[in-house]
């Protein structure tokens, strides 16, 4: 109960600042909407390929763009607990009895919060621009749980490089290099049908094609609950292991001061 | 005596050039005022940072409010307060927000937190300004913020790390006074360092020189300071290289410790009013013209250079690396 009041009130300073500047969301959205424009525009093609299975482009592409955004929303996750390192707050934080695991549970809820609000104005946009959502509500729900999750994990991986290096430097060049490969190794953009057969293979291992192939089951198709249930499992494991590893670095950080 | 703090041979090494801790022993009285005094890199953060369980010690023991920190970092925790160099606010937090935050990490909630911030705020002189974010707030008002958040779980052991560093002279003297208040009615421990001699030698009722990670000596100020002997005589020269001047002063009996550095001369004597004519008539005879002499009781100034084997301004200079 003092878990969950303590995790609580870490988010709620990420909430708080959301609440008096919700312009910086406006900010953080406009990458995912020239994605969504620009890869709906550039890619229109792939559908004519032989082997495209996925309608029109546009319902290929949303999953991929929502989980894109949730991975590059949750990596900057961390800038946030380096600014408190620098600024002295950690410090002081660090010196109450609280648990240790509310300083990141805490981030990595405002993070989730964040992310389903995003995803949910993308979903939005692109039904606009003529998103057909087979799966309804639920599936569209399904589809936003699962990036959220996704970025959960993500976040918790964001706040343990941040605790352990202390750099934003460092925290910009880990993010950078992931994010793209990441999606790129997926079914985010394009069919695994038409990518080599070792991306194919990586892809098996990779958890942005589980919240993809998962959330485009969901969303955009007749949903396949073996799929959609194996890779929730799969994500909620890795967001418990990415959170404490991260709850493990806030007590290395303590030993090395 | 019940002992608040007690620390034994605690050792806190950076790298391997770099001891910030070298063997520091302390104990501190319940309900007093402890001083760590020194310059910037001397260890007093260090010390702290130890004592508070932000960082484990290399060696060496520690028992705050009879708990060991590295037995039982979270009771220890649980006992103190502390009121870091930097300041903890969350700036974009208002002052409300913040206490609420460190009121929650220390288990208080509901209606009792309420009342207890709300006595808080009144008592520092934040009310007006609690429900503004805390960027907005100036020095000094950031300061009691930090303070607020300190004593708001009302801790047996407060620890204050420079806490008037950067303050200007009328919050300064605010924070002294609320700081004597708390030993006062509260019987609160506190350990306060400091690199300012005045303020080491108004608060503390027990003095420690920390100097290179280890204490160099400790006391009472007033011990420290009548340790010394007698009284400082100080001449300013005329000419800045007159080494006639030592030459003459040397001469004089019941002067020890004479030191010219550039046109300063300075000494101590046992009675420091019957050895000035003494001086002047020495000067006099040696040709040296000076153009002023006071007397003053030694200061914490003096004990610092005599335990330290520099002048305290110096080594505050010269002095850098992990604070």
């Amino acid at each position: 109960m003092t878990a969950l009041r303590q995790t609580w009130q870490v988010s709620l300073r990420g909430v708080r600042a959301l609440i008096r500047q919700p312009g910086y969301l406006g900010i953080t959205l406009t990458q995912p909407i020239i994605w969504l424009l620009l890869f709906g525009a550039l890619f229109k093609a792939v559908t004519r390929i032989p082997g495209f299975h996925g309608g029109s482009y546009i319902n290929f592409l949303t999953p991929g763009i929502v989980v894109m955004l949730a991975i590059s929303s949750a990596g900057w996750t961390g800038m946030g607990i380096i600014e408190d390192i620098n600024g002295g707050i950690m410090d002081r934080l660090l010196v109450t009895p609280v648990w240790r695991g509310a300083l990141n549970a805490g981030s990595v809820l405002y993070a989730v919060i964040t992310i389903v609000i995003q995803t949910t104005v993308i979903v939005l946009l692109a039904w606009a621009l003529g998103a057909d959502y087979k799966g309804g509500v639920g599936g569209v729900l399904l589809l936003v749980v699962l990036a959220g999750l996704l970025g959960a994990a993500f976040a918790s991986l964001s706040n343990g490089l941040a605790v352990l290096t202390r750099q934003r430097e460092t925290l910009i060049g880990a993010v950078t290099a992931v994010i793209l490969p990441l999606t790129f190794l997926s079914s985010a953009l394009m069919p695994q049908s038409l990518v080599p057969d070792w991306i194919r293979t990586v892809a098996k291992f990779n958890p942005v094609n589980w919240a993809v192939e998962a959330g485009r089951s969901a969303a955009m198709q007749n949903i396949d609950w073996g799929l959609v249930g194996s890779r929730f499992g799969l994500l909620a494991a890795l967001t418990v292991l990415c959170a404490i590893f991260a709850t493990r670095a806030f007590t290395s950080y303590q030993r090395s001061l | 005596m019940e002992v608040a703090i007690d620390a034994n041979e605690l050792v806190k090494i950076y790298s391997p050039d770099v001891r910030a801790l070298d063997g520091l022993s302390l104990s501190v009285e319940a309900g007093t005022i402890f001083g760590l005094l020194g310059p910037n890199g001397a260890g007093k953060s260090t010390a702290v940072r130890v004592l508070t369980t932000l960082t484990q010690p290399n060696s060496g023991s520690a028992r705050v409010a009879g708990i060991d920190i590295l037995a039982d970092p979270v009771g220890v925790r649980r006992t103190i307060g502390v009121v870091g160099q930097k300041h903890g606010a969350d700036p974009e937090a208002t002052g409300r927000e913040n206490l609420v935050l460190q009121g929650e990490f220390h288990g208080i909630a509901g209606a009792p937190l309420r009342e207890r911030i709300a006595d808080s705020l009144e008592r520092l002189g934040l009310a007006d300004a609690a429900d503004r974010q805390a960027k907005t707030y100036s020095g000094g008002m950031q300061r009691r913020l930090d303070v607020a958040m300190g004593l708001l779980h009302r801790p047996q052991v407060l620890f204050l790390d420079e806490p008037t560093t950067g303050l200007d002279p009328e919050p300064r003297a605010e924070m002294w006074r609320e700081i004597e208040r708390l030993t006062g009615e509260e019987h609160m421990t506190i350990l306060l360092t400091t690199h300012y001699l005045e303020e080491a030698d108004r608060l503390a009722s027990q003095l420690a020189i920390v100097d290179r990670g280890r204490i160099v000596v400790q006391g009472p100020p007033e011990q420290l300071k009548s340790d010394l002997q007698g009284d400082r005589i100080q001449v300013e020269l005329a000419d800045s290289q007159d080494t006639g001047a030592r030459t003459a002063l040397e001469r004089v009996s019941d002067l020890t410790d004479i030191k010219l550095e550039g046109r300063t001369l300075r000494a101590r004597a046992r009675d420091g009013g019957a050895a000035i004519p003494a001086v002047l008539a020495a000067l006099d005879a040696h040709g040296v013209k000076a153009t002023s002499v006071t007397l003053a009781r030694p200061s914490l100034e003096d004990v610092y250079l005599q335990h330290a084997g520099r002048a305290f301004h110096r080594a505050d200079n010269n002095h850098e690396g992990a604070a």
